[in-house]
């Protein structure tokens, strides 16, 4: 089960390792959404998958009698989702916005901040 | 259900004596940040209230971390556990010298800003949510240093990053929207890396709490394994690309040259040493031995941020931009000192943060005033300035020279601390590299000083001639233009001619992390 999950976890990472390294702006945004998921899914995975028994503890005892569910990396993947959720959304309007305004979406063309061919500083006066 | 447990013993799980009122200052930096921002941002259509509000919060943030600085120097390491419940269960709030020490100076250089973008943003700046977010940056980096959790950290450095890009954007002009797509798509990508660190170092310890990895690491047979040693260069390549060290800091200047300029001053102040500091904290607290295995290529990668910085400097005609190099080039300087990784060392590169914090956001400041003056941000187009003000004049020559680490100002002692420790480890290659650095850094801030307000007028103007002088009725800014690099300035001077307060600060934060006795001791309480 882990062995599975682990390799469809370095499946999302290859895909979305890929789509980054495009020059296109969408496919970066939909490389980056991908690597969002393959890393919740990490760390879900590094808390161990233990199926079909709730972390509960009976009234009697400090702590749990067996070993539970982990309910800790499900914590830590809500938070991460949301946060990775609301920059995803963040970024889908940057962009939109950038080729609406630099007119194109090719990372290779978007020199408005770093023009080329800047002229050198001036030798002396 | 509630009378159904009437046996059960909670102090087995919660502490349940009350935190004492003075330790709840471990929490106030965030909580007034929290609170104020909320306030600034539900008010932000009050725009000529914006920067009062703004400000009455930056100034309660100060004294709060004056008094947490006291109270840590005083008590020593101070934690305070969320929820009551016992560490390493709750998240932990843990404010030690280092810590608070950076707190402190964050939050006056913020305050500065928030007094110098009263004149640089106009109305519709403070109505698209200068002063909110502003505040909210400050949550995240004090959250930032002063959280004793791996994965809090994670989410304060969220917290700051999503500030950030608001502030990045305000104005919404042409080149800001494209820095802003680098900046914004090369951060996100760090802050995964590092949040695929933190997964898998919870997946190997089982706990996200620094003082608590800090022991287990410390009692494993083999600190530095396989699979440390990869959480820790994870965390390297993820921390270094915030804080822009040299192969992975193009986001840097592609863009902290395009937002306004009070914006650029605090983020050349505070960004990147939240990745510096989070690479202390993790590399000499929590995964020591793995800092040893990875030392030399620390010092390697230390090195190629300080050249290429500072070469990048040299090659640019716009101070802005000629700015953003040198911020990263100081970056480079912190990294020797974590490469060495001695009490000396460590000393010298939180010394060297706290002098980069000040200095970086003053000379930007001081760009932006003379724009105001000159017109422009063009080395080719300004001139003269020294005609129109010669105080200012000498400001910027004393902020030339502590950022180059000339004495008698405050870059000068980190920079003898850093190449001394070097030298002590036998690293030659790296002190050489921190004073060539130091050198180049001097030519790239003299020739602004020369080119901007030594000759007589902007390029054209015949040599041994003045142009016309700027006249009078150009906008040379308020004193609230002036108040806050007058502060930052005079820290500069401060910090140069009476270093004997930073030395002691830093030599307490660096101790702290190399011994990190107290630390654990104030999570887990004195009985263990």
């Amino acid at each position: 089960m882990e062995t599975g999950l682990a390799i469809v976890i370095g499946l999302f990472f290859a895909v979305s390792v890929y789509l980054m390294l495009s020059k296109q702006l969408v496919r970066m945004l939909l490389g980056i959404a991908i690597l969002g998921n393959a890393v919740n899914m990490s760390i879900f995975l590094n808390g161990r998958l233990t199926r079909e028994v709730p972390p509960v503890i009976p009234a009697d005892l400090y702590v749990p009698a067996e070993v539970t569910a982990n309910p800790l990396p499900q914590a830590l993947v809500l938070t991460a989702i949301v946060i990775s959720f609301s920059f995803f959304a963040f970024l889908l309007v940057l962009a939109f916005r950038a080729y609406q305004e630099v007119g194109t979406d090719d990372v290779n063309e978007m020199r408005v901040a770093e023009p080329e061919n800047d002229p050198l500083p001036p030798q002396g006066y | 259900m509630a009378g159904s447990y009437p046996s059960v013993d909670f102090s087995l799980a919660m502490n349940m004596t009350p935190v004492s009122a003075a330790d709840w200052l471990v929490a106030a930096p965030v909580a007034i940040s929290l609170v104020g921002g909320s306030f600034c941002l539900m008010l932000r259509k009050n725009t000529a209230s914006q920067a009062k509000l703004g400000m009455i919060f930056l100034t309660l943030l100060v004294l709060a971390n004056i008094g947490l600085l006291i109270r840590v120097l005083d008590k020593g390491v101070i934690t305070m556990v969320m929820g009551g419940w016992l560490p390493p269960f709750g998240i932990a709030f843990t404010a030690d010298a280092l810590g608070a020490t950076l707190s402190l100076i964050a939050s006056i250089v913020a305050f500065c800003a928030g007094l110098y973008g009263a004149v640089t943003f106009d109305s519709t700046g403070r109505r698209y949510g200068f002063y909110p977010f502003l505040v909210l940056l400050m949550a995240g980096v004090c959250g930032a240093f002063l959280t004793g959790d791996v994965f809090n950290l994670y989410v304060w450095f969220e917290v700051l990053l999503i500030s950030s890009y608001g502030l990045l954007i305000l104005g919404n002009e042409r080149p800001q929207l494209d820095g802003a797509v680098k900046y914004g798509v090369l951060n996100l990508v760090g802050t995964n890396l590092f949040l695929i660190g933190t997964g898998l170092l919870y997946g190997v310890f089982g706990t996200l709490n620094m003082a608590d990895i800090a022991v287990k690491v410390a009692e494993l047979d083999n600190p530095a394994s396989g699979t440390i040693a990869t959480i820790a260069a994870l965390y390297f390549l993820a921390f270094a690309m915030k804080a822009a060290a040299f192969p992975v800091n193009f986001w840097l200047p592609a863009s902290y040259h395009t937002p306004n300029i009070v914006v650029s001053a605090v983020f050349a102040g505070l960004l990147t040493k939240v990745g510096v500091y989070a690479l202390i904290r993790i590399f000499v607290l929590i995964l020591p031995a793995s800092r040893e295995y990875l030392a030399d290529v620390i010092a390697l990668v230390a090195m190629a941020t300080m050249i290429t910085g500072v070469l990048g400097a040299l090659a640019q005609t716009e101070v802005r931009r000629m700015l953003g190099f040198l911020v990263i080039a100081g970056i480079g300087s912190m990294l020797s000192g974590l490469a060495v990784g001695s009490t000396l060392a460590i000393s010298g590169a939180i010394f060297y943060a706290v002098h980069s914090i000040v200095v970086m956001t003053a000379l930007y400041m001081a760009a932006g005033v003379m724009q105001r003056m000159g017109g422009s941000f063009n080395m080719r187009e300004l001139g003269g300035l020294y005609a129109a003000s010669p105080a200012f004049a000498g400001v910027f020559l004393v902020l030339a020279f502590g950022v180059s680490g000339l004495p008698p100002f405050s870059g000068f002692w980190p920079k003898v601390m850093l190449v001394d420790a070097a030298l002590i480890d036998g690293r030659g290659w790296l002190a050489t590299a921190i004073l060539v650095s130091g050198f180049l850094t001097t030519l790239a801030v003299g020739r602004v000083w020369i080119f901007a307000f030594w000759r007589g007028g902007p390029e054209g103007t015949p040599d041994g001639t003045a142009a016309p002088a700027v006249p009078a009725s150009a906008d040379l800014g308020s004193s609230a233009m002036w108040v806050p690099i007058g502060i930052l300035t005079a820290l500069v001077v401060f910090f140069g001619l009476q270093p004997e307060w930073m030395l002691e600060l830093s030599a307490r934060g660096a101790s702290g992390v190399i011994e990190p006795v107290g630390y654990v001791r104030s999570v887990f309480g004195v009985g263990q």
